[in-house]
């Protein structure tokens, strides 16, 4: 038996099965049908929890024959391979942690349990989250949906490709730099990295903590708004998250934008950037004005420092944050003869070269001598940059910019040049260091047909206005959403 | 002038003590001492991936009363830093710290002054906060780690190099270590490693201003190892220079059999700690009306308690420091006068110093397992001054209330150990020892003086040995008279 079931969004899924047309248990079963038909080109998970994915949709489907279930209940999800999930293994895509069963689940994990969504299985990813195509995993490429000789973006490839080709209804990412904006834009899928603080950390393996933040790929904005949502909300575990309460961002969704003034950095449209995608920006932006916005050029003049500077502090962090693998307690560990060789060979081994080049260059910038000109340099660059977006935020809602500067690049194509690979953050790395929420709505195609994504950024806290403009971009009808090639 | 003579030690001490949570620094784990290895732990304890630390708010309150009671400035704003190195009883590969912007600056301890001299003071650069780590288990052919103690709250005060010699540093720890017990931040406790200390220790030239070069000392698990490995300390560096060799920065390890210390290899400690701010905690704001709060509930701390047995009770700086060195025995005491009727505080102060102590220190358990109720032994000494029971009964009352429990009345009753201070009764016995002895009685008032002894004796005997040897006296003295 195969149905299409796998098709529906999040909140079609959730009519039906509150109405009993469909049950989690033949939502699951699609699933992992459409799973066994395209997994073997994609790539995209590094673990199936079949078993226990169906005994979650035999509970869900009992708790919507008894009413009241929540917006998930029932949901096929998949996650990415950095959130700790009790009794399943955790591996961050690396080797240090391929046998890592974690005994205790994420907070977000947690909250998604409890409301009886269904985990198909763990995504790859770039190596600790480290990477912009999910080349740098440990366990070998995810491939783009749409063209399954180039990238699906990174680090959190697998999600945005299982979303963009049916494999799940929605998934889970984490964007400490663009790792969710940039491969849903790759992929031809909705993605949103929340304002930092608005869900918790606890359980999510640690890249670069004062920038790591969790957040949905979903094939709508509708479906984005119900998975953050559910994801949003402060936790005791975690002293950064905020406590601030979470709005109904499905309500906010008003289709309104009139009146709306759309900020443009000019510091973005740059050499660089492939005139398709600027064409298709520009478009949106006309279409934008059609509808009621008001588009209004603004500047953002410590850009192109930021690059510098989340190379220095997500580095940092990440020398410290990966010190933990030692081969002490858990993980992989080499046999050797002494305790500084049982560190030296188990991270040797254990690590990619991607993550211990980052690890090499956090430590250097921390190191005594070097911790005023580059670690302390570049918080002050931090501080800069939020002070140009609050400046920015006078003059406007919200920000309009690219997700990347390019569609999905070809598999290989920029492993040997880590400068170039750095790059394809360009647009979304700022919003990291300033903090600030960030949404990617697909906005058309260009002349090979591989997918664009359209950012739009706002103020700390300001996603039910992101949300609110996405949606109603995604209903003016203007991006008609194209079939994945497998 | 020996060699000794010509130089000066300079020393400054870094102590580690733990605080007296029920919980750890930054989860919910126990910080009990003894459990099995490995019972007390959690993800976060452990360093598991995607753990983060929640700051456990009364480790503040602690850390705020000892920064208060050694007059430390207490920061408004200070936070946590990541101090970077790897050893496998650390669990994540930092260990969450202060480094700028500690929680106390300045400040000082006073050491109690020797007899007629004036009291020293060593200042403090800081204290901060920071998490301890687990503990190492060497077996002969592996090496285990017990992570009960990663994350218990730790407390680091580091003093200026204010300290000039073995026994100031000895006095010093000993005042602090006081002070902390006093204050009920932490129990202090070498043994456990509770209250841990390294030393860093330097010689110069007797007058020269600039410091010498430092080595740091550790590994010293009691006062008097930290006395003996400085002591050695001085000595060896002060013949290295003697010889006209250079003292080399280094850290030492006291080796408590050998008496001595020996240069760890440069390379376990070249480290290069890499601080920076930690991501995972917000900074610590203090509030004025916090550190009011908790300086107001601050009990009197040892230095004072000293100064008042010694102004107001006229107590010896022996008495005083025997009475203050433990704030249970201190606290005994101050319980004891409160007893109504007692008015003798040095007597109170005697029986607390001779029979109390000896039965704690016969026994070797706190002194509420082994002593009397402070009052109950408060209300025996007043029956004592006021002459209802005589001192030996008061001994044999008090020696039997350890045992039972009971109380001074009910006790004293028991053993009828009471005087007879009934003057009818003892005016009659005097009457009728009078009456039985005229010889005596005649010789008595003709001048042998020395006879009154013998109606004393006679008319306790007559009284069973229980009457009242003042009012006899009194009595006799005017019936005789007669």
């Amino acid at each position: 038996m195969t149905s299409d079931l796998y098709k529906l969004t999040v909140s079609e899924a959730r009519a039906k099965l509150r109405a009993r047309d469909v049950s989690a248990i033949e939502l699951t079963h699609a699933c992992f049908d459409r799973i066994a038909a395209v997994e073997p080109r994609l790539h995209a998970f590094l673990t199936m929890c079949e078993r226990e994915a169906l005994a979650q949709a035999e509970d869900a489907d009992r708790r919507l024959g008894a009413g009241q279930a929540p917006a998930l209940c029932g949901i096929p999800l998949a996650i990415k391979d950095i959130f700790a999930t009790r009794g399943v293994r955790t591996t961050c895509a690396s080797r240090i942690l391929e046998n890592f069963v974690p005994p205790f689940d994420a907070t977000v994990i947690a909250k998604l349990r409890a409301d009886g969504a269904v985990f198909l299985g763990k995504t790859n990813m770039d190596e600790f989250a480290m990477g912009s195509s999910t080349e740098n995993s440990a366990f070998g490429p995810t491939a783009n949906p749409y063209d399954l000789g180039r990238v699906a973006g990174g680090s959190s490839g697998g999600s945005a490709a299982a979303v963009a080709a049916d494999e799940c209804l929605a998934a889970l990412g984490t964007d400490t730099g663009g790792s969710i904006r940039e491969p849903a834009s790759f992929c031809g899928v909705v993605g949103i990295k929340p304002t930092y603080s608005r869900v918790s950390r606890y359980g999510v393996v640690a890249y670069a903590s004062s920038l790591d933040q969790v957040g949905p790929f979903a094939k709508t904005v509708r479906d984005a708004a119900i998975l953050l949502g559910a994801l949003a909300g402060v936790d005791p575990r975690d002293s950064t998250c905020s406590a601030r309460l979470v709005p109904d961002y499905e309500q906010s969704l008003t289709g309104e934008v009139k009146g709306l003034r759309l900020g443009v950095p000019k510091e973005f449209f740059v050499e660089g950037m492939e005139r398709e995608v600027e064409d298709a920006i520009r478009a949106a932006l006309k279409r934008f004005e059609a509808m009621g916005a008001r588009a209004v050029e603004i500047s953002l003049p410590h850009t192109e420092y930021a690059i510098g500077a989340y190379y220095l502090i997500a580095t940092a962090e990440a020398s410290a944050n990966l010190a933990r693998y030692d081969g002490i307690r858990y993980g992989l560990r080499a046999e050797a003869a002494t305790l500084g060789e049982v560190y030296n060979l188990s991270r040797a081994q254990g690590f990619g070269a991607e993550v211990k080049r980052r690890i090499m260059l956090g430590t250097f910038a921390l190191s005594t001598g070097y911790y005023d000109a580059y670690y302390l340099k570049a918080q002050k660059v931090r501080t800069l940059i939020r002070r140009d977006f609050e400046q920015a935020f006078e003059r406007c809602d919200l920000i309009v910019t690219p997700t990347a500067p390019t569609t999905a690049f070809k598999l290989g194509e920029k492993t040997a040049d880590p400068l170039q690979m750095y790059l394809s953050d360009i647009f979304t790395i700022s919003v990291n260091l300033a903090g600030l929420p960030g949404l990617v709505v697909p906005c058309g195609y260009d002349s090979l047909n591989l997918p664009i994504g359209l950012q739009l950024i706002g103020p700390p806290f300001g996603e039910e206005t992101i949300l609110r403009v996405g949606d109603a971009y995604e209903r003016s009808g203007a991006f008609k959403r194209r079939p994945p090639l497998v | 002038m020996t060699a000794t003579e010509k130089y000066e030690a300079v020393i400054g001490l870094e102590v580690h003590t733990h605080l007296l949570t029920r919980s750890k620094i930054f989860c919910g784990c126990s910080t009990g001492f003894g459990a099995p290895p490995n019972h007390n732990v959690c993800p976060v304890c452990m360093g598991m991936p995607g753990v983060l630390p929640v700051f456990n708010r009364r480790v503040l309150d602690l850390a705020i009363r000892a920064g208060l009671a050694a007059h430390c400035e207490i920061a408004a704003h200070s936070i946590f830093a990541r101090k970077n190195y790897f050893y496998p009883d650390l669990p994540k590969g930092y260990q969450i710290s202060q480094y700028e912007l500690p929680l106390c600056k300045g400040g000082y301890i006073e050491l109690p002054a020797a007899d007629g001299e004036r009291p020293r003071r060593v200042n403090l650069v800081r204290i901060h906060l920071e998490e301890d780590a687990g503990k190492n288990l060497h077996g002969i052919d592996s090496s285990l780690v017990d992570f009960n103690r990663s994350g218990v709250p730790l407390l680091e005060i580091v003093s200026e190099p204010d300290i000039r010699s073995p026994e100031e540093a000895g006095a010093y720890l000993r005042e602090l270590r006081l002070m902390l017990r006093y204050l009920e931040v932490s129990n202090a406790n070498m043994e456990e490693g509770s209250f841990r200390c390294d030393a860093n220790v330097s010689v110069r030239l007797r007058g020269a201003t600039e410091l010498g070069v430092k080595t740091e000392v550790k590994n010293m698990n009691s006062f008097k190892n930290v006395e003996k490995a400085i002591a050695h300390e001085i000595e060896r560096q002060i013949a290295v220079l003697e010889s006209g060799g250079r003292v080399v920065q280094e850290t030492h390890l006291w080796d408590p059999e050998r008496e001595e210390t020996r240069p760890m290899r440069s390379k376990e400690f070249a480290h290069d700690y890499r601080y920076f701010p930690e991501p995972d905690l917000p900074p610590l704001k203090v509030s004025r009306e916090q550190v009011d709060e908790i300086r107001a509930a601050i009990p009197e701390l040892p230095a004072a308690r000293r100064a008042r047995y010694l102004r107001d009770f006229g107590l010896s700086q022996y008495e005083t420091d025997v009475l203050t060195q433990e704030r249970e025995l201190s606290d005994y005491f101050e319980e004891v006068i409160k007893a109504p009727g007692l008015s003798n505080r040095k007597a109170a102060a005697n029986w607390v110093m001779t029979e109390v102590l000896r039965v704690v220190r016969e026994s070797v358990k706190p002194i509420a397992e082994v002593a009397p109720r402070a009052a109950e032994v408060g209300s025996l000494l007043a029956m004592v001054e006021k002459g209802a029971i005589s001192l030996n009964a008061g001994k044999t009352a008090f020696a039997a209330m350890c045992k039972s429990g009971k109380s001074a009345s009910a006790t004293v009753a028991e053993l009828g150990l009471a005087q007879v201070s009934d003057q009818d009764a003892i005016a009659a016995a005097c009457d009728r020892v009078i009456a039985a002895n005229p010889d005596k009685v005649a010789e008595y008032r003709a001048g042998r003086d020395k006879l009154f002894g013998f109606f004393v004796g006679a008319v306790m005997k007559a009284m069973g040995g229980k009457a009242n040897p003042k009012i006899i006296n009194e009595t006799l003295k005017s019936k005789l008279a007669g």
